[in-house]
């Protein structure tokens, strides 16, 4: 016995091994969205094929539906037939589907977890790169493309290679005005964009122990900044406690079988990791982007490297095309960076946590006169949880729109865009050149270090105002 | 699928890193419901004038013999972020068959071979060597049957390509085809998991 706890759900879903290492795995769980699947049930109705296991499948729009008044009829042509094509193929294929009416509808990332479909020890696929985030429940998950929808649509299967595995330790305490958005920012800044490509990250150590299940999401939704499709945190009685009673999750005697189950879920003690990197949670401090990348990232006390610092001619070349393109120089202070816009939400910062720590710093404060934005929550719940606490009326009064769940402006597909030159301080999970807008220009940061930059009108150290 | 057929053709090169697929269609282009139609938007953003939207002119895709480019050769980490398979269904639409780079992101080199394209990973120096035959507009083939590339009388360049990510290109199998050709083992599985793990189901 010396396996990972990915080895371990890898090997436990096995149903063919080719002589090649290709294996077909099965899928336990598949989320849907409007964006990456009009094209894949197509292929199904093209062949004649069913969707083998209906009730194995959530689907719900978000990448692409307003965040304004959802009495309202959606009114872009293309996105609204692109819901309706969602809603029809549910209908058609007897998939279970959250209306943009229904409170439950949110981010596909946020609503799993909120509803226990997403649940330790399962395989989960959806076709979204930042579905690493249902890793933090001890659960392989992993972003797929339209084929692959098609493909588990209508087998519940995959043909996957096995990944190799790395160990990322957090060890010590994280200090005062830390997060897990700065942690993982941090180890994007390590490994770099491509650093994780071919491994499973797990994320293990006393810091990882000691974060909620919320901040364990934040932490594995951005494996993919890393390259990685996999991260994964070993299951425990936050996890658990998390599940009880949550409406897909199960219940009574399965429960507890599913218990028995769960407590099993470890790596064991002897694994082997491909790579190990551990870092000391004493030693991640605030950190902000600064480029077109996310593993252009910084603590906020520094500055802009000097071109003089990069040896590596590729990463020269794309450091000078990105602060072109961010409208910087080497050298800059990051704290001297005015901000126009700040967003904060998405699958990565959206849930009702995220919220919490965005208005204990903008409680009783404005946001600076020269910046607007949006406060997006991550679900329909997350929204009435939050209005419940009052937060919607901390951002309203600092400044900020409250708007309906959805992805929003962390990808803007919808029209929750910035406009060409605008600069962000965006607690979503890409800083790639047009991401939010074509010509905008991107700084992540986790939602405490955003609602201090826009009081300050510029990036600021969350620090001072704790 | 279409069967991948060799491929010969004057190479366009972008020397750019991380490209990443927000880059390759962006956003705006991911609202259809349909695979074909996205080539003339491929690269949407570095191609086009923004305000115009006339095609820039010294981008390589809108340089002659460029435009008709059967061969993409990248850099590093090409394809990064988004598993939105626009990207290759955009590059596949403008005629793109074969990508070579010195790495590719996970999910994007797996979309491609879901499409008939074939990405090929070489080391740097090889990239270089082959950007020159863009460069002085020499076409040059892609065979996968050989897994080599030919450029004229110099020496091919050997590549690596799993066995059945081959054979699937070569004869253009349908993976859901040939995984419905397993359903007893999935049935077996089945049966076995729901003794296991019985709330999964």
């Amino acid at each position: 016995m010396s396996e990972t706890l990915y080895d371990k759900i890898f090997e436990s879903h096995l149903i063919h091994r080719q002589e090649d290492g290709t294996c077909l795995i099965y899928i336990d769980r598949h989320l849907v969205h409007e964006v990456t699947s009009p094209q894949a049930f197509e292929g199904l109705r093209m062949s004649n094929r069913k969707v083998f296991s209906p009730e194995s499948t959530l689907a719900v729009a978000d990448h692409n539906v307003p965040t304004t008044d959802r009495s309202k009829p959606i009114e872009n042509k293309d996105s609204k037939l692109q819901y309706e094509t969602l809603e029809k193929n549910c209908k058609d294929f007897g998939i279970n589907f959250f209306a943009l009416n229904d409170i439950r509808q949110g981010i596909v990332h946020v609503i799993g977890p909120e509803q226990g479909f997403t649940q330790p020890g399962m395989t989960i696929v959806c076709g979204d790169s930042h579905t690493a985030t249902h890793g933090a429940f001890g659960a392989i998950a992993a972003g797929i493309g339209t084929s692959e929808v098609e493909h588990v649509l209508a087998t519940q299967t995959l043909l996957q290679s096995k990944l190799k595995n790395m160990k990322i330790e957090v060890n010590g305490k994280l200090s005062t005005g830390v997060t897990a958005k700065d942690i993982i920012l941090t180890v994007i800044g390590i490994l770099g964009t491509a650093g994780g490509g071919g491994y499973a990250l797990e994320f293990c150590g006393e810091v990882i122990k000691s974060l909620t299940m919320e901040e364990r999401m934040t932490v594995c939704n951005m494996a993919i900044e890393a390259g990685s499709r996999v991260g994964i945190i070993e299951p425990d009685e936050k996890t658990f406690k998390f599940l009880k009673g949550k409406p897909m999750a199960p219940k009574g005697e399965q429960w507890d079988k599913a218990m028995e189950h769960w407590v099993t879920l470890k790596s064991d003690p002897d694994a082997k990791y491909d790579k190990t990197i551990i870092l000391k949670g004493e030693e991640i401090i605030p950190s902000v982007t600064w480029g077109t990348s996310p593993e252009d990232v910084l603590p906020i006390t520094a500055s802009i490297p000097s071109l003089d610092e990069i040896h590596d001619k590729d990463k020269k070349q794309s450091v000078i095309r990105s602060l072109e393109y961010m409208g910087l120089n080497p050298k800059d202070k990051l704290e001297d960076i005015s901000i126009d816009k700040v967003f904060i939400g998405s699958c990565t910062n959206g849930r009702i946590e995220d919220l919490r720590a965005a208005a204990s710093i903008l409680k009783g404060n404005k946001v600076s006169k020269n910046v607007t934005g949006y406060v997006v929550p991550g679900s329909g719940l997350v929204k009435k949880q939050a209005e419940e606490e009052g937060l919607d009326k901390i951002f309203i009064d600092a400044g900020l729109e409250w708007r309906e769940a959805g992805c929003s402006m962390c990808l803007g597909m919808n029209p929750d865009q910035l406009k060409p030159k605008e600069r962000c301080a965006s607690t979503s999970n890409r800083n790639f050149e047009g991401r939010q807008g074509m010509d905008g220009r991107t700084h992540l940061m986790s939602p405490a270090m955003a609602a201090a930059a826009a009081i300050e009108g510029k990036l600021t150290d969350v620090r001072k105002f704790l | 699928m279409e069967k991948f057929k060799n491929t010969k053709s004057i190479p366009a090169y972008l020397p750019i890193v991380n490209v990443d697929t927000d880059m390759i269609i962006p956003k705006q282009f991911l609202k259809t419901i349909k695979r074909t139609g996205l080539g003339v938007s491929l690269f949407f953003e570095m191609r086009y004038d923004k305000q115009t939207h006339e095609p820039i002119k010294d981008f390589v895709l809108n340089v002659d013999p460029y435009t008709s480019s059967k061969i993409l050769i990248g850099e590093n980490n090409f394809g990064c972020g988004s598993s939105r398979e626009h990207a290759p269904w955009a590059l596949l639409d403008f005629g793109i068959k074969v990508i070579i780079a010195p790495s590719f992101a996970d999910i994007f080199y797996n979309n491609c071979f879901k499409n008939g394209i074939l990405p090929i990973a070489l080391p740097e120096k090889k990239i270089k060597e082959l950007s020159k035959f863009s460069l002085e507009k020499k076409e040059i083939e892609v065979n996968l049957d050989e897994q080599k590339i030919t450029k004229g009388d110099n020496e091919p360049i050997e590549f690596e390509v799993e066995p059945f990510r081959k054979e699937c290109l070569i004869n253009g199998y349908d993976d859901i085809a040939l995984t419905l050709k397993k359903q007893n083992h999935i049935d077996n599985f089945i049966e076995k998991q729901k003794s296991k793990t019985p709330w999964h189901f």
